[in-house]
């Protein structure tokens, strides 16, 4: 296992320097550079040419990002200009915002998720099943940033203590309630499409473990159903449904992005996105960095869990 | 399972049982930005949202006078300039200390104009985007204690009002070279607010400075909020999450008008949204195709239906904010098609193709998907068949800077300056082609516009200077090098218990004077 562990780990490196040559070329390939983003309608080429310089952005390509990642190696990853403090600094703080949002969202899918499942497995084609599988359609349909504008209007202006954006309030709060209160909408909303998926897929394994032998087996000894259900079935669902909530993991966190702009949460989504138009190559660099090793251990995370619930898959 | 079920109501149950956070405190005022300040250095930066926090902290050595764009004192009490135009010598206040206690003098100032020009400078670092404002600057001495005299290469008519300019803002040499690169964080100033916090992407807190000099400021706090999203920033307004919103969507604006709960502000500045035309190669080489697109869009319509009121009909290539050098005497082209197709006619251009290029929103572009394809309908009534290319911001400045040869046939821009001078000087003149190193991306060549412009910058009477600028702008209103369009109408709401906010026809969003009820 752990030696397992450990070759996963070694085969994050070059994944993640791939992709630091991919994303650094995608910056240098796309129209408008650093320069024209700091100066706006003032980029002259004489202009233009004197933030290069002091940017460091008049060097070569190759030379560029050599000197970039010769620093990450030192854990140095720059200073970003458009926030004008350190890379590093600004993307720890936004991805704990991030797993703040993430982590609530997918702890709310998933105990949706399987709980809509497993009802509607157990009463399949009943009234229950139909309505649940309705608005797990409609979940995994709506697009989740018109779904939180909708939320906002619907929910949140109405009820005046339930906050239309932000982490905490601007002046004054920043305790728990504070961050619950904040964290109600985003959440919800982040978490809606993540809950309709792991819920069909929780259904349709449930459904094909209840048709097994030893499940009838249970029943027929007498086994309450409530235990039916819930240990001898679910359980080997699980199995199945585990791999789909770490996929879901990454998906929330790619979410983030369209939430966090729709409800202003500092997190790294937002972060990048911004970082992105303003042109700040650093700060794209080190943002997708830290979100693509986050996805990459998630996924790790996963398979290990499902390798220690499922005895058949060898690791 | 049912223990989380308890825990999680239990959650919600603490969260929404806790008092109502949404009232904010009477002596806080929260503003909501359109995004997050890049630098809270003023040397350091270029865009208006920035500006609107700066000018709370810092104060340069004159100013804009309340509801115009003349300068007056601010940190200077007065001033003398040469009558060879080359030497400014200002007399400064003596009773001012900035925020971290160390006093402001003549020698602030020197090493705030050397810091921005010098490119060796020892406290030099990051970069200085409006640095070449100051360009024409010489030499900066100290005369004694509170006097100071700059010298200029050459005479340069809009040296005070770039001075007045947030990139003229003065900041604390001690705490520079006690900050170094995180001064841009830890910014220290002379104005009524001094810098509290700022948390990345959530807010940056200021509050009154006790020792100010002038008036005290009306509030204790205010904390800037960026909310990037317009239909969230619009959301927390009507929820009372902030007590002030700027830039408020077109489609909004109506809205909070009606509203008792609300007052809208609104102030014309010098802003033009315009249509560069390409007149080295197509169709608009014709004076005569040029002035038909003029007539041909109806600028009413566009003003009035896609941008709700929020702009006013644009006659020619200065803003009428620039009151003293604006042209009355020139109107708009008006609406008329059927000139617009004799114009065509005549020069055979009916039924030729163009091409468009359009960007999904920048800095004052307003609403500039909308407004093209408005352009476009009205152009095809007239027989022009146009495509429009869509770019994001920074992609199309990127290609429309360089200019449009060999690439399209017009585009949208927008413009906000702070002297009549900028935008014709950078814009208009033979000599700014962009292989020149300017944003005459449209090619126009006048020599007399040309030589109006060379004039108007180096004369230091305001009159004369007025006169040139009325006389270019006849000229490039028959030329009609640019579709002009419009003029906006920056917009601000507050809820109804804030007073003495006005907005500035410079952009700026001094706060000093806001109280709350």
């Amino acid at each position: 296992m752990a030696s397992y562990i450990g070759k996963r780990l070694l085969a994050m490196i070059p994944v993640l320097f791939g992709l630091s040559v991919i994303v650094f070329l995608i910056m240098a390939l796309i129209p408008g550079d650093t320069a024209t983003a700091i100066l706006g309608a003032y980029a002259t080429p004489e202009n233009v040419a004197q933030v290069n310089r002091d940017l460091g952005l008049d060097k070569p390509l190759p030379e560029q990002f050599w000197i970039w990642f010769t620093n990450v190696l030192q854990g140095d990853f720059g200073r970003a200009y458009s926030l004008s403090r350190p890379v590093l600094d600004e993307v720890l703080e936004r991805f704990g915002a991030t797993l703040i949002l993430a982590g609530t969202s997918l702890v709310l899918c998933t105990i949706l998720g399987l709980l809509a499942g497993i009802v509607s497995a157990v009463r399949q084609f009943g009234w229950t099943d139909r309505i649940v599988t309705f608005f797990v359609l409609i979940g995994i349909s709506v697009p989740s940033f018109f779904l939180g504008l909708i939320l906002i209007v619907l929910v949140a202006l109405p009820s005046r203590s339930i906050p239309e954006s932000g982490m905490y309030l601007a002046y004054g709060g920043g305790d728990l309630p504070d961050l619950l209160r904040h964290l109600m909408l985003p959440a919800i909303t982040l978490a809606v499409v993540a809950t309709g998926v792991i819920a069909r897929l929780t259904r349709a394994s449930m459904l094909e473990v209840l048709r097994q032998d030893y499940v009838r087996t249970a029943r027929a000894k007498g086994v309450s159903e409530r235990k039916v259900i819930y240990k001898h079935a679910f359980k080997a669902a699980l199995v199945n449904v585990i791999p789909v909530i770490g996929i879901q993991a990454g998906f929330v966190l790619g979410g983030a992005v369209y939430i966090e702009s729709v409800f202003q949460w500092p997190g790294i989504g937002q972060m990048l996105v911004t970082a992105i138009r303003t042109r700040d190559i650093l700060l794209v660099q080190g943002g997708v960095l830290i979100v693509a090793a986050a996805y990459v251990l998630f996924n790790l995370l996963a398979d290990v869990a499902q390798s220690l619930l499922d005895p058949r898959v060898k690791t | 399972m049912k223990r989380l079920m308890t825990a999680a109501l239990g959650a919600i149950t603490i969260a929404l049982a806790a008092p109502a956070g949404a009232q904010i405190p009477d002596n806080v005022l929260i503003v909501g930005q359109i995004a997050e300040p890049q630098s809270l250095d003023p040397q350091h930066v270029s865009a208006v949202n920035d500006f609107r926090i700066l000018v709370n902290l810092y104060e340069g050595l004159v100013r804009y006078d309340t509801g115009t764009l003349e300068v007056g004192p601010s940190l200077a009490t007065d001033w003398e300039i040469s009558d060879d135009g080359l030497t400014y010598t200002f007399n400064l206040r003596e009773d001012v200390t900035f925020h971290d206690g160390t006093p402001f003098n003549a020698e602030a100032v020197e090493f705030n104009f050397e810091r921005m020009t010098d490119e060796d400078h020892p406290y030099r670092s990051g970069t200085f985007p409006l640095a070449f404002y100051f360009s024409a600057i010489e030499s900066v001495d100290v005369v004694d204690e509170f006097t100071v005299e700059f010298t200029l290469n050459e005479p340069f008519a809009p040296f005070l009002s770039n001075l007045a300019y947030p990139a003229g803002l003065i900041i604390s040499p001690t705490a520079v070279m006690e900050s170094g690169e995180d001064f841009d964080r830890n910014p220290v100033g002379t104005g009524p607010f001094e810098f509290i916090e700022w948390q990345s992407n959530t807010r940056v807190v200021i509050e009154r400075y006790e020792d100010y000099w002038g008036e005290p400021a009306g509030m204790e706090t205010i904390v800037f909020r960026p909310i990037t999203d317009a239909n969230t920033r619009v959301a927390e307004m009507l929820g009372g999450g902030i007590d002030v919103m700027v830039e408020v969507p077109p489609d909004n604006v109506a809205q909070f008008a009606e509203s008792d709960d609300f007052t809208v502000l609104e102030q014309a500045g010098p802003h033009l949204w315009f249509l560069i035309l390409n007149m080295r190669e197509g169709p608009f080489t014709d004076v005569r195709v040029r002035q038909a697109v003029n007539y041909a869009v109806n600028k009413e319509s566009l003003v009035e239906n896609v941008l709700q009121g929020t702009a006013t009909v644009a006659a020619g290539p200065t803003p009428p904010a620039f009151n003293w050098a604006y042209n009355e005497d020139l109107d708009p082209y008006p609406y008329d098609p059927d000139r617009a197709r004799e114009l065509l006619e005549e020069a055979g251009a009916v039924g030729a193709e163009l091409t468009f290029y359009v960007t999904e929103g920048g800095s004052g572009m307003l609403d500039p998907v909308a407004m093209g394809t408005a352009i476009q309908a009205d152009l095809a009534a007239i027989g022009l068949d146009v495509t429009i290319e869509t770019y994001e911001w920074n992609t199309f400045l990127g290609i429309v800077n360089p200019g449009l040869e060999g690439k399209a046939d017009m585009a949208e821009m927008a413009w906000m300056t702070n002297d009549p001078d900028t935008l014709p000087f950078l814009a208009l003149r033979t000599a700014a082609f962009p292989e020149n190193g300017g944003f005459n991306s449209g090619y126009y060549s006048n020599e007399e516009v040309d030589a109006l412009l060379e004039q108007a910058r180096t004369s230091t009477d305001q009159a004369e200077r007025a006169e040139l600028y009325k006389r270019m702008q006849e000229i490039v209103y028959e030329d009609a090098p640019w579709l002009f369009v419009a003029n906006w109408q920056q917009n601000a709401v507050t809820a109804a218990n804030v007073s003495g906010l006005t907005l500035e026809p410079s952009f700026l969003l001094y706060l000093e004077d806001v109280t709350k009820e």
